[in-house]
């Protein structure tokens, strides 16, 4: 079992500035202006959940933005993906949602993930692993339904 | 009361430990855990079937619980006392065998705005089978249930009214005799959900007067996967069997079979005798210490945590505002740090609480909260556990900073 100090340090690892400022000034946040997908993921532990929409044209997803409620991690996880995907295509997209999931899963932060390494703190934290999640399935969702 | 921590191996092994979730499963004192061990290394074989004199011992064992479980909870005829797998399943056999035979199109089920989905999705589910209404009663200003309104609920076709005894996820204790007046004045049954009060309260089955009282051992100091139900003879004769199979039969013929005798017509299967013996250990233990010295130490708690977590600013208390009005159970939201992220914070400073809708989802929408942190005690907490939980309610602040939102 870790010990107090290692999970105290994991813990300054999980909420870094980086996560607790997108979490106050999450970006994109809102409706954004043409939506050819949409999918809402609700998580029925916390009752949090997380709207994605996206518009893609030339097969690349020239727009997304998020609505919903929840914790500081699905917040910050949604604000920094809907960074992320703009102006990437839909296997690009799945490649960074494997490496995503690796660095959930323990593994080493991917540099395509950018701003989204900042997450690699949840790993050490397995009962809030969804919440990075959550954002990630509606967007699943919301590539599903499109097109 | 004592310090009962050394009692329980768990804690004592864990010093830095602060465990605040006992509303969902209490920690278990080195007595119960001695005697499933002993069950087994001196009485183990499936009762009621063998001749010879260990079958007997593991038979003794298993209605010595009954009866000492029965005398607990304040019931005179222990073999009115089923055992089952918990208060839920407690509640699907009344559903099922009751229910089924006494609810009818048109007829009417009652339960309370406070329920836990156990006893009120259970009843939701009946009433949609069968075609009777299902109606909820509310809750005042204050947060208690509003027994006017459910007095005008209790119509003359209404033929269940299901309560806790106390709310899972507020702590509020409802006035159980005034509910039961209120059901048999109208001719229906009163059933009460006793998950959260046997563990806490006196219990008094026969005075009470309800008709069915169910608990979970998990919650009072027992071995999960043991729990059970009381009703009143005349229900339990009056109903079907819930479960088929060995030990609730008495002939079975080619084309029919004759049911046992109480208990054992609801106790279809080789039964929990680890958990049952668990359990009896779990009540002698309760015993000993006094539940009326297990109900005053729990007030003694709720009194300091409303005043040290009622000084944190931002922090909103759900429910009651007086310790007398509670069972030992907070809940609570601090500013808009949502719960799951205080969780975390709190988990990483040791201190175990639970996060989330409690399994009470219709209750958390009338409240307009997605979600609360939940602290609650029992016998081997201490004032010293609720100072660790406000030091770190405002660790967890200080990170977030009080500012945001």
């Amino acid at each position: 079992m870790p010990t107090t100090a290692d999970r105290g340090a994991g813990l300054s690892a999980l909420y870094q500035e980086r996560i607790l400022e997108h979490y106050r000034k999450p970006r994109h946040k809102g409706a954004i202006e043409r939506v050819t997908g949409v999918h809402t993921v609700k998580n029925p532990l916390c009752g949090d959940d997380v709207t994605v929409a996206v518009c893609e044209t030339d097969g690349v997803v020239a727009d997304a933005g998020f609505t919903g409620t929840g914790c500081s991690i699905t917040q910050a996880s949604a604000s920094m993906l809907m960074e992320l995907v703009r102006g990437r295509t839909r296997r690009e997209i799945e490649a960074l949602q494997r490496a995503f999931d690796a660095m959930l899963a323990g593994g080493e932060a991917d540099d395509s993930l950018g701003e989204m390494r900042a997450l690699s703190g949840v790993a050490a934290f397995k009962a809030r692993h969804k919440c990075a999640r959550l954002p990630w399935q509606a967007l699943e969702g919301a590539l599903g339904r499109a097109g | 009361m004592r310090d009962v921590r050394s009692d329980f191996p768990l804690l004592a092994a864990n010093p830095g430990l602060t465990y605040l979730d006992s509303a969902a499963t209490s920690q278990k004192p080195r007595a119960v855990l001695d005697a499933i061990v002993r069950y087994y290394e001196t009485a183990n074989a499936n009762p009621h079937r063998g001749a010879y004199k260990l079958s007997g011992a593991a038979t003794d064992a298993y209605h010595g619980a009954r009866a000492t479980i029965a005398r607990f909870l304040g019931a005179a005829d222990a073999d009115t006392l089923i055992f089952t797998r918990g208060t839920t399943e407690s509640i699907n056999l009344l559903a099922t065998a009751w229910g089924h035979s006494h609810v009818h199109r048109g007829d009417r089920i009652v339960v309370t705005r406070l329920e836990h989905h156990a006893n009120f999705v259970t009843w939701q589910q009946l009433a949609r089978a069968v075609g009777a209404e299902f109606r909820i009663c509310e809750l005042t200003e204050s947060g208690d249930l509003d027994l006017d309104q459910l007095r005008a609920l209790v119509t003359a076709n209404t033929k269940v009214v299901a309560f806790g005894h106390v709310s899972n996820a507020l702590g509020t204790i409802n006035d159980v005799p005034q509910i039961v007046r209120i059901a048999h004045a109208a001719g229906a049954m009163a059933f009460c959900d006793g998950a959260q009060g046997a563990p806490h309260l006196r219990v008094g089955f026969d005075a009470l007067g309800v008709d069915a009282y169910s608990f979970s051992g998990h919650k009072m100091l027992g071995p999960m996967g043991i729990g059970g139900v009381i009703v009143s003879r005349r229900l339990l004769d009056a109903m079907p069997p819930y479960q088929f199979g060995g030990d609730m039969i008495e002939f079975v013929f080619d084309g029919d079979t004759t049911w046992n005798v109480l208990p054992h017509k609801f106790e279809a299967g080789t039964p929990n005798v680890e958990g049952a013996v668990g359990l009896e250990a779990a009540v002698r233990y309760l015993d000993a210490l006094g539940m009326d010295a297990v109900r005053a130490h729990e007030m003694d708690l709720s009194r300091h945590a409303l005043r040290v977590l009622g000084g944190i600013e931002g922090l909103v208390i759900q429910g009651a505002t007086t310790a007398e009005a509670r069972s030992g159970v907070v809940s609570f939201t601090l500013g808009d740090i949502h719960p799951h992220d205080l969780s975390t914070m709190l988990d990483v400073d040791g201190v175990c609480v639970r996060a989330g809708h409690h399994c009470a989802q219709p209750l958390m929408r009338a409240l307009k909260v997605a979600s609360t942190v939940r602290a609650s005690f029992y016998v081997y907490n201490t004032t010293a556990d609720v100072d660790a939980l406000a030091a770190s309610l405002r660790k967890a602040q200080e990170r977030f900073g009080a500012h945001h939102g």
